[in-house]
């Protein structure tokens, strides 16, 4: 399951205060590319402010937040953009932006970040197949000559628009939810919206996804199934994933890097082996303090 | 100066006015997240049923102890007003309650149009003026011949006005009442279950209101001595405006946008031109926003994603 | 269909001991008429009972009508009565009834709907000619025909902001004003003519759109349509004010109309009757500009439409549905606002350039609130976003309170002085309430995908988001 290259996010002294709330504290970690990292952590913990800080919704208090796309070549300029007070660079063989200058449309339309919501956010009234041309808003919105075109009918429009349609229809394929296409997206049962989201999320063709709990509310056969699509995205499509789970036998099964946060704070970080046996880590999510550890496994026969 | 500190007495005075109205606008928005529009009509009403009383007090009983006429004609503006309001609630705004957000705000943009027009259809498009039911002033100070005047007219509505907003925030802090009201804002649903009753509480809510638009009408009519049926707009719209300048669903809020707001336009008219008054009150609304979303008191509407 | 046949059976549960026991409904019954016109006598004791009067000395004095206040009570707790005793268990056992598969006669409908509407708009003043004949048709079409276009054209033009974008826009009347101003003042300083400045006045007003929206569409709900409403009258109140350019309240008159190609609409010599060989009459000008406006609303129509099809129009459905979804997919949501707002008030300086020219005579009367809240009401009352709600809401609203001033047969019955013109606004204000209350979603409850795969399906408005600006 070794599907390692060179990191395409790189956070680092990450530091997220509310007033006097420090969500996160001084976090840093890579996503490699090509692989499934895990952000876990108890409730509260900080996972979905880290996401908010990624995609741009929140501003970070501290810290630098790099995206790569293309060659790994590109990291080599990274300091230099820095200082250049710039949001991002593109090369010919790459690109690299500072997600924390950006605001949270343009990481998702230039950085190609996706991500998807921890309570679902769809476009309940449109139908599962207009949710996923929304999707394509950017790309599509340039064939229409920002509407102009459009309006007056050219047939490149047409063809793109085809194009589009085309693409839907093989994610939906993919994420079984072909045959509900023309039914509105807040009719889909749970399960399905969760897919829809994931779907709809894939269709801005990111670089990075970023999920967050996308298992949460599935029964484990539904839970199953997104593991699988996941890995398959992940292998077939030349993307990464940044996940937040809750439920560990999705995430000992599918990622290749967990990162452990507590009240803000990095606890743990490595391959899935390592940190199950963390004792840190398993103290957190007993709620006890480190010391008292193996008195509470033993209490509950572990 | 002298000038100054004049139009500072005027300014409190029609501030006390626009703030009894915008708790009626704070108060319903937020319990149940409506805009009343009709509220500034309602406004209305109430100073022509004072008007009524009035007449009757004086033109047929010959009442002449002009505080007995007040205290009267104020007691009745407020029952009556209330059972409007009461009436208007149940009958446009309920059938609505927890349908889409747009239905109650045209609903009561209906209502708000019906309420000026059923004025005008029953008693008349005139002006109706009354002669001064208070005279007299206080010279507080006279300096190079220019008095500084605090009328009593001013003085009770200054009065009035501070002792109703102790008595409310009793009401709203204090009782079980106000401790209905306050669950019922955060959540209708679960307020319901434990066993607080919803469809009282906001009965309850729009009489309140309405109560306080009558004081406002009562001393509207004793300040200006003359109202139509088209008063509701203009009064109504500015409340409504210190309201969301206080912060919507504030009411210390509410009462400190109406004093602002009563401010901007009595110094506007004073030092630049009464023409623009409104013109000033709006923009200040506008600037203010802008630069301050949630109002000067009011909760900052985080974006929870 | 579960949905309804559920709330059937609940109904039937709760109608039961009503049905069951007859006197008690009676008494029942009885009771509710009591307390209902107990209400009624002091809900309009008030102002029903007094009516304040002028007399000759120019006092206020009082008189009394308790024979009418007697009436509307009677009135009132006689309605209720009826209500409870008969209405309530007849809707209640209408309720029940299984609901009827729709016919096929609806599909059949639904299809040819449109077109068979937009012929007979097309026909209309011919329609009209030939039933009232030359002498009556002036009013059908001006008064009826015009005027309704006029307000279907606002309508869909803000159903674009309000019901599309879901942004809430209270003072629409200011880009309406914009337009209309626009065309007043440069017609008449500049002598530029009606196709000229058409266009000029829907850039105008766009203009306006974006100069205003820009600073407040990072406004939310209620805040942006308080300001919204702030900004309308912020632009009466100018146009009042700003006498030396808009001559205040007195309005600006003898405005140019628009010409045929050239050739005026009038009894000279090188008008269009006469050139045409025809006889003057006042109609030709007037079915000319029905034409225009037709033709402006139509364009205002298809445009919509073809833009719901787009990227944009997407866009806007799903600010509409999910602003921060929106921005998770890349989508700028203030530049898709903006253009929500700009094109909403390029129809409407559209059609304020069309009633400046169509008047000879505009004034700030004629952009008060009640227009904002006018238009506003036919797109919700239309179903927020559907084209075919919103004509058939300002057709039922403009044309009923325009029969209204026509009903001078009530004279005969109710004497000389009545005049019915007066209660038009009161029964306007009525109407948005009941029909609130009746359908609060609109006349139209359903949402048609922009786009699909295998089938078209309607999508309940249930699902459809309101929009939080
Ligand atoms: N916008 C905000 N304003 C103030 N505090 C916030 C905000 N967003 C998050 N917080 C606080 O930051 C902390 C971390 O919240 P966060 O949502 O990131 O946790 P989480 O790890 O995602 O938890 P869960 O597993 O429950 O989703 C919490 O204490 C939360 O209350
Ligand atoms: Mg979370």
């Amino acid at each position: 399951m070794a599907r390692e290259g060179s990191p395409v996010l790189r956070v680092e002294h990450l530091t997220m205060r509310f007033g006097g709330l420090v969500a996160v504290d001084d976090l840093s970690f890579e996503v490699q590319s090509g692989a499934i990292t895990a952000l876990i952590g108890p409730n509260g913990a900080g996972k979905t402010t880290v996401f908010n800080c990624i995609t741009g919704f929140y501003k970070p208090t501290e810290g630098r937040i790099a995206l790569r796309r293309g060659a790994p070549a590109v990291w080599s300029a990274l300091e230099g953009l820095t200082d250049s007070g710039k949001r991002g660079l593109v090369r010919p063989d790459g690109a690299l932006f500072l997600l924390e200058r950006m605001p949270d449309y343009l990481v998702a339309q230039q950085a190609r970040v996706a991500r998807t919501f921890q309570n679902i956010r769809l476009f309940s009234g449109m139908t599962v197949l207009e949710n996923l041309l929304v999707a394509q808003h950017n790309p599509l919105m340039l064939a229409s000559g920002y509407t102009l075109l459009g309006i007056l009918g050219f047939p490149s429009y047409a063809s793109a628009e085809r194009a589009a349609l085309d693409k839907a229809r093989s994610w939906l394929d993919r994420f079984g939810l072909i045959d509900r296409a023309d039914d509105p997206a807040g009719e889909l049962p749970y399960g399905a919206q969760r897919r829809l989201e994931v779907a709809r999320a894939m269709c801005t063709d990111p670089v990075l996804l970023c999920l967050d709990e996308p298992a949460a509310g599935l029964n484990p056969r539904e839970s199953a199934e997104l593991n699988e699509i996941l890995l398959r995205i992940c292998d077939e499509c030349d993307i990464s994933i940044l996940l937040i789970e809750h439920d560990m036998s999705v995430v000992m099964n599918i990622s290749d890097h967990i990162v452990v946060l507590d009240y803000g704070v990095k606890i743990a970080g490595g391959a899935p082996d390592e940190v199950r046996n963390d004792a840190k880590v398993i103290a957190a999510y007993l709620g006890v303090a480190d010391e008292e550890v193996a008195q509470v496994e033993a209490s509950v026969g572990l | 100066m002298e000038y100054f500190v004049q139009q500072l007495i005027n300014g409190i005075t029609l501030g006390s006015i626009y703030g009894l109205i915008a708790i009626g606008y704070t108060m319903v928005f937020g319990i149940i997240g409506m805009v009343n529009f009709a509220h500034g009509d309602v406004f209305m009403v109430s100073a022509f049923i004072a008007l009524i009383t009035f007449l009757i007090l004086t033109a047929w009983l010959g009442i002449s102890s002009i505080v007995l006429a007040l205290a009267i004609v104020l007691i009745v503006a407020m029952l009556f007003t209330s059972l409007v309001n009461w009436v208007i609630e149940r009958v446009a705004y309920r059938p609505l309650r927890g349908s889409f957000r747009l239905a109650p705000l045209i609903s009561a943009i209906g209502m708000s149009i019906f309420l000026s027009n059923f004025v005008q259809v029953t008693q008349g498009p005139r002006n109706k003026s009354i002669p001064p039911m208070v005279s007299g002033e206080f010279v507080l100070a006279n300096h190079n011949n220019f008095p500084v005047t605090l009328s009593y007219k001013q003085l009770i509505i200054w009065g009035l006005t501070a002792v109703l907003l102790l008595a409310f925030w009793y009401l709203v802090a204090k009782t079980p009442l106000g401790r209905a009201q306050r669950a019922c804002e955060q959540d209708q649903k679960m307020a319901a279950l434990l066993g607080i009753d919803v469809d009282r509480t906001i009965s309850m809510t729009f009489i309140i209101a309405a109560a306080l638009a009558a004081v406002a009408g009562t001393m509207y009519l004793m300040y200006y001595g003359v109202v139509t049926f088209s008063d509701g707009f203009v009064p109504g719209v500015k409340a409504f405006t210190a309201a969301v300048l206080g912060g919507i669903g504030s009411l210390p809020g509410a009462v400190v946008g109406g004093l602002i707001i009563g401010l901007i336009e009595t110094l506007w008219s004073a030092y630049f031109s009464i023409d623009y008054k409104d013109v000033a009150a709006f923009s200040i609304l506008a600037i203010t926003l802008i630069f301050l979303p949630q109002g000067l008191f009011g909760r900052p509407d985080v974006e929870k994603v | 269909m579960a949905v309804l046949a559920n709330s059937a059976s609940e109904g039937g549960r709760a109608e039961k001991p009503i049905l069951s026991r007859e006197p008690n409904r009676f008494a029942a019954a009885l009771r509710e008429a009591a307390f209902t016109g107990l209400v009624s006598f002091g809900l309009f004791l008030p102002l029903i009972g007094f009516e304040t009067v002028t007399n000759i000395r120019d006092e206020l004095i009082l008189r009394t009508r308790w024979p009418l206040l007697a009436a509307f009570v009677f009135i009132a707790a006689g309605g209720r009565f009826f209500y409870s005793f008969a209405l309530a268990p007849w809707l209640a056992r209408r309720a029940q009834k299984p609901v009827k598969p729709a016919a096929a006669w609806r599909g059949h409908f639904k299809k040819w709907f449109v077109p068979f509407a937009i012929g007979f708009v097309i026909a209309y003043p011919v329609i009209v000619i030939l039933v009232t004949g030359w002498g009556g048709a002036l009013k059908w079409i001006d008064n009826f025909g015009i005027q309704i276009l006029i307000y279907m054209m606002l309508g869909w033009g803000l159903n674009i902001v309000v019901g599309l974008a879901g942004l809430l826009d209270l003072g629409y009347v200011a880009f309406y004003a914009v337009g209309a101003y626009s065309y007043a003042l440069l017609a008449k300083n500049f002598g530029l003519s009606f196709w000229v400045l058409l266009p000029l006045a829907g850039i105008l007003s766009s203009f306006w759109g974006i100069l205003l929206g820009f600073p407040v569409l990072r406004l939310r709900g209620d805040y942006l349509a308080i300001v919204t409403l702030a900004f309308g009258e912020i632009i009466r109140l100018i146009i009042i004010n700003w006498t030396a350019l808009t001559n205040g309240y007195a309005g600006i008159i003898s405005i140019p109309r628009p010409s045929f190609f050239g050739i005026p609409f009038n009894a000279n010599d090188n008008g269009f009757a006469a050139r045409f060989g025809l006889e003057f009459s006042p109609l030709y000008r007037v079915i000319f500009l029905y034409y225009i406006i037709l033709a402006l609303g139509l364009l205002t129509c298809f445009v919509t439409v073809r833009l719901r099809r787009l990227p944009v129009g997407r866009a806007w459905e799903a600010l509409r549905e999910d602003q921060i979804a929106c921005r998770s997919l890349g989508i700028n949501t203030t530049n898709t606002k903006l253009t929500a707002f700009a094109m909403g008030a390029m129809f409407a300086g559209f059609a304020g350039s069309f009633f400046a020219a169509r008047e000879a005579f505009i004034s700030p009367e004629s952009f008060t609130f009640i227009e904002s809240a006018t238009v506003l009401s036919i797109v919700v009352l239309g179903g927020m976003g559907s084209q075919i709600g919103v004509a058939i809401a300002a057709i039922v609203m403009i044309g009923g309170t325009e029969i209204l001033r026509q009903l001078n047969f009530l004279k005969e019955i109710f004497g000389a002085t009545f005049d019915p013109t007066q209660y038009r606004m009161l029964l306007f204000g009525l109407a948005l309430v009941l029909i609130m209350i009746w359908r609060p979603r609109g006349l139209i409850a359903t949402r048609e995908p922009s786009v699909f795969l295998k089938k078209r399906k309607a999508i309940s408005v249930d699902l459809v988001q309101e929009g939080r600006g």
